[in-house]
């Protein structure tokens, strides 16, 4: 079954291996393969995220992600259980965030 | 590439100054960031890290403390002198904020707004007359053994 993620590059712990190669299907075909399925607020962190990276070129800290959007703490471990600081920047196409907070 | 199984960790904080509460919390909510599961024992001093009355009014000791040389060596004799203490007290405060990593209190709202799991260590409140009213919310109170049952088959860390 040909799959979008067929053709994605990724590293060793499943974070994407080129930023510039994610696509709103790629980044639900990730969410997918972790068992989470995107509604708008997911869209909110993420869309927060893929524009950080722009800017700043890197995955943004959850600190910094419930600061500057109106998903809080909270909300962020419910959109992405089993770990926010891992899933949402995997889901936006980033590399772990380096920050500790 | 789902989590295979979810990981463990137990802090056990111990020291209620201001510069030993941020280890544990930081460490608390890292694990939590990675989907790690979080269990915090607050024993002795480091209960005051979820004493609501005590928690955002955490000191530096100045004497006794051999880390404390910012930019320059700080002898213990001068940081003897009053006001010592609270001025630094007051910087570590300014470089803490600096990194973007909250306030005492806030942070202990974070950690468990995160999902971590908060115990004061009973026989540590006995002695100090604490009652389970003087932690945070959501706090609960644990004996040492409960806690360390709770620990199995995870990984400990004391601070």
């Amino acid at each position: 079954m040909a799959n979008v993620l067929d053709s994605v590059k990724f590293d060793a712990d499943g974070y994407m291996e080129d930023a510039n190669a994610w696509t709103k299907e790629v980044a639900e075909a990730i969410a997918k393969r972790e068992g989470i399925t995107l509604n708008p607020r997911h869209w909110v962190v993420i869309d927060y995220a893929r524009n950080e990276w722009k800017t700043k070129g890197e995955a943004p800290t959850l600190r910094n992600i419930t600061k500057n959007t109106d998903v809080d703490t909270k909300e962020l471990y419910s959109l992405f259980p089993g770990g926010p600081g891992k899933l949402a920047a995997k889901v936006a196409g980033l590399k772990k965030p380096t920050g500790c907070i | 590439m789902a989590e295979k199984t979810v990981r463990k960790l137990s802090l056990i904080a111990s020291k209620g100054s201001l510069d030993m509460a941020y280890p544990p919390l930081i460490l608390a909510n890292a694990a939590r960031m990675s989907g790690v599961e979080v269990n915090v024992f607050f024993t002795f001093w480091g209960l005051d890290i979820i004493n609501k009355k005590k928690m955002d009014h955490l000191n530096v000791a100045m004497v006794g403390n051999p880390s404390m040389h910012p930019s320059f060596h700080i002898p213990t004799w001068l940081g003897a002198i009053p006001g010592m203490s609270a001025m630094g007290t007051w910087m570590m405060r300014k470089e803490i904020a600096k990194l973007d990593f909250p306030p005492v209190g806030e942070f202990v709202q974070l950690i468990q707004d995160a999902g971590a799991h908060l115990y004061g260590c009973k026989m540590s409140m006995d002695m100090m007359k604490l009652t389970k009213a003087d932690l945070v919310d959501g706090a609960e109170v644990l004996g040492a053994m409960e806690f360390i049952e709770m620990s199995e088959g995870g990984q400990i860390i004391f601070v």
